[in-house]
């Protein structure tokens, strides 16, 4: 009976473990796009777009905010590069670990559950968004996009927006039998109209009416809206950050529930 | 090693033990109701042709599919409560290959203990151990994908034994290797055997349940077909020779009513006939007497298929 003991206890770990140790194969190409992703876009958009919009602005433009456009979209930018990273971490190596390599099927004919497969997963993800999220932040600090002392809480609201979607799509993925493009179909049709009309680049009252369903479903708005108010003091009522924070978390727990669900339904055939 | 005449008898000290399990699939049974003893220290196989219900069988075994009906003990506990605690004293070598392509050899063995909660300390000195018995240790930097099929299943039997398990499971261990693969591994096997580890493995090759196994159930359509020892079978359901006779497709059916009284059975193929005898070239001499000249023919020892044809009325392999 002790052998199941550990197993039970530090399943996830053992998993998370795993998933890290493969990602260490990746290493140079999470650094590189971890640190070649903020550093490009803070300069291209808050830099050199920035010049434009800015002086817009200063001619009297309308439709945007109080504070420089560097300041504005850098926030959201981290929660985008958030996000993309979930969507590639919990969609084509879930299907791998499923199908493809099936090694979450040897994880299970080892101690461990499936629930505890999909939780170690996740621990590996969290980790990854993390630390990106942190060589974000201080990109962003670099650039003087910070202004506000709570600026760091920016690394949190990037990890849970990633986390949000991600888990959704970590739930469909250990569902989905067979990939015929839907994981490309999402990206192309889900996650860029998301990043697009989110509010990330231009707030999402200058989209006519009609369309600010989209930002109020989108995660990235929720994040995005969350981390304004932290980075630079972004004015909006206090109920709607808590409606933030409840949305984000919810689609967490619903996707990660529903996903560990999933896995013990298909690993025990 | 344990006779197989004591080995039948061992149900109170068996490591696995199973009742009527069964397992269907909405209406379709895999698994119909079948019971099954397994001692310490046995090797011993499921026999039957592909879809008879041996993987099926194998995964409630291994505690990753609920029953469902019958019952089933695995080291002595109730795979639908403690499938953990089972799992950890189990090594499983599945039918489908899933080590991580995505880690070196040496690795694979490394992470897969730690599933087992085993230190770091402990894994090292036991995954070169491993290697070596698998007779890798030269590959255990190389990726997974460089490996050949032989490589690859002896890797996986090797990270089945990171844990020293008290049962080794093996489902359709040989099944796409050249034939000097199969030897290799029938030979790594067979130590393991001779250690005393708990076997429990399915095939469709009849040579492969002679080789290693002590007893085995033949299984066709999710049930019990016969069981025993692979000679024990033999005799009970074939003679001691077979005289395979061909004629070529047209004349086999024709000949069949002439040769029926020479052996003790027939079987007619649709390539040949299996004459059945405990002497095969009396028989043939009869043949030969008869005037019926085969294009070809042979003279061989019964073995597991003979057996199989007889329960089943079919091919092992089709």
């Amino acid at each position: 009976m002790a052998g199941g003991l550990k197993p039970r206890r530090f399943g996830g770990l053992y998993v998370a473990e795993h998933r890290l140790k493969v990602m260490r194969g990746y290493l140079q190409t999470m650094v590189a796009t971890g640190i070649g992703t903020p550093l490009l876009y803070l300069y291209a958009l808050g830099v050199g777009l920035a010049t434009l919009v800015d002086a817009n602005m200063a001619n009297g433009g309308s439709g945007g905010s109080e504070v420089s456009y560097l300041i504005f979209v850098a926030p959201a930018l981290l929660c985008s590069a958030a996000m993309t990273t979930a969507t590639e971490e919990f969609s084509y190596p879930i299907m791998l670990g499923f199908k493809w390599n099936p090694t979450f099927f040897g994880m299970n004919a080892a101690p461990l559950q499936g629930g505890q497969i999909i939780n170690g997963v996740t621990y590996a993800v969290i980790v990854r968004l993390v630390a990106q999220s942190i060589v974000y932040y201080l990109f962003m600090l670099l650039f003087g996009a910070i202004p506000g002392p709570f600026g760091w809480l920016v690394i949190v609201v990037g990890v849970l927006t990633g986390m949000s979607l991600g888990a959704l799509l970590m739930a469909y993925a250990t569902h989905l039998k067979e990939d015929k493009g839907q994981f490309n179909y999402i990206m192309r049709f889900g996650v860029i109209p998301l990043t697009l009309f989110s509010g990330t680049f231009f707030p999402l009252s200058t989209l006519p009416v009609w369309l600010h369903w989209i930002g109020w479903i989108s995660p990235l708005w929720h994040g995005t809206e969350l981390s304004r108010v932290l980075s630079y003091g972004y004015q909006e009522p206090a109920w709607l950050s808590v409606v933030h924070v409840a949305y984000l978390v919810l689609l967490i727990v619903v996707g990660w529930w529903l996903a560990r669900r999933l896995a013990v339904k298909r690993l025990n055939r | 090693m344990p006779s197989p005449d004591t080995l039948s008898s061992t149900a109170n000290n068996a490591v696995i033990s199973a009742s009527n399990l069964t397992k269907k699939y909405k209406d379709f049974a895999a698994v119909d109701g079948i019971s099954f003893d397994i001692a310490p220290g046995e090797s011993f196989g499921f026999l039957g042709p592909n879809g008879a219900g041996k993987s099926t069988t194998m995964r409630m075994i291994g505690a990753v599919s609920t029953r469902t009906s019958g019952d089933l003990s695995v080291v002595g506990l109730d795979p639908n409560q403690f499938g953990p605690e089972i799992r950890s004293q189990l090594g499983v070598v599945p039918q489908e290959d899933n080590l991580d392509s995505e880690l070196k050899v040496r690795d694979n063995l490394i992470v897969y203990g730690r599933y087992f909660g085993l230190p770091h300390s402990y894994l090292g000195p036991k995954a070169d151990e491993l290697l070596e018995f698998a007779q890798l240790g030269e590959k255990a930097k190389s990726r997974v994908d460089d490996l050949s099929g032989g490589m690859k299943r002896r890797l996986t039997i090797a990270r089945a034994l990171i844990n020293n398990p008290r049962i080794l499971m093996l489902d359709e261990p040989t099944t796409g290797l050249d034939p000097q693969a199969r030897h290799i591994l029938w030979d790594r096997l067979f130590r393991l055997k001779e250690q005393g580890t708990t076997l429990v493995l399915t095939t469709h090759y009849m040579d492969e349940a002679e080789q290693l196994c002590d007893r085995l159930v033949v299984i066709d359509k999710g049930t019990i077909m016969a069981e025993g020892s692979p000679s024990s079978l033999i005799k009970k359901y074939s003679t001691r020779e077979v005289l395979e006779l061909r004629f070529g497709s047209d004349r086999n059916a024709d000949v069949a009513q002439q040769v029926e009284p020479l052996g003790e059975r027939i079987e007619v193929l649709p390539d040949r006939i299996l004459v059945y005898s405990d002497n095969g070239e009396v028989v043939l001499q009869k043949v030969t007497d008869l005037g019926l000249n085969p294009l070809t023919s042979l003279v061989r020892r019964s073995s597991l298929e003979d057996v199989f044809l007889r329960l089943t009325g079919r091919s092992l392999i089709e």
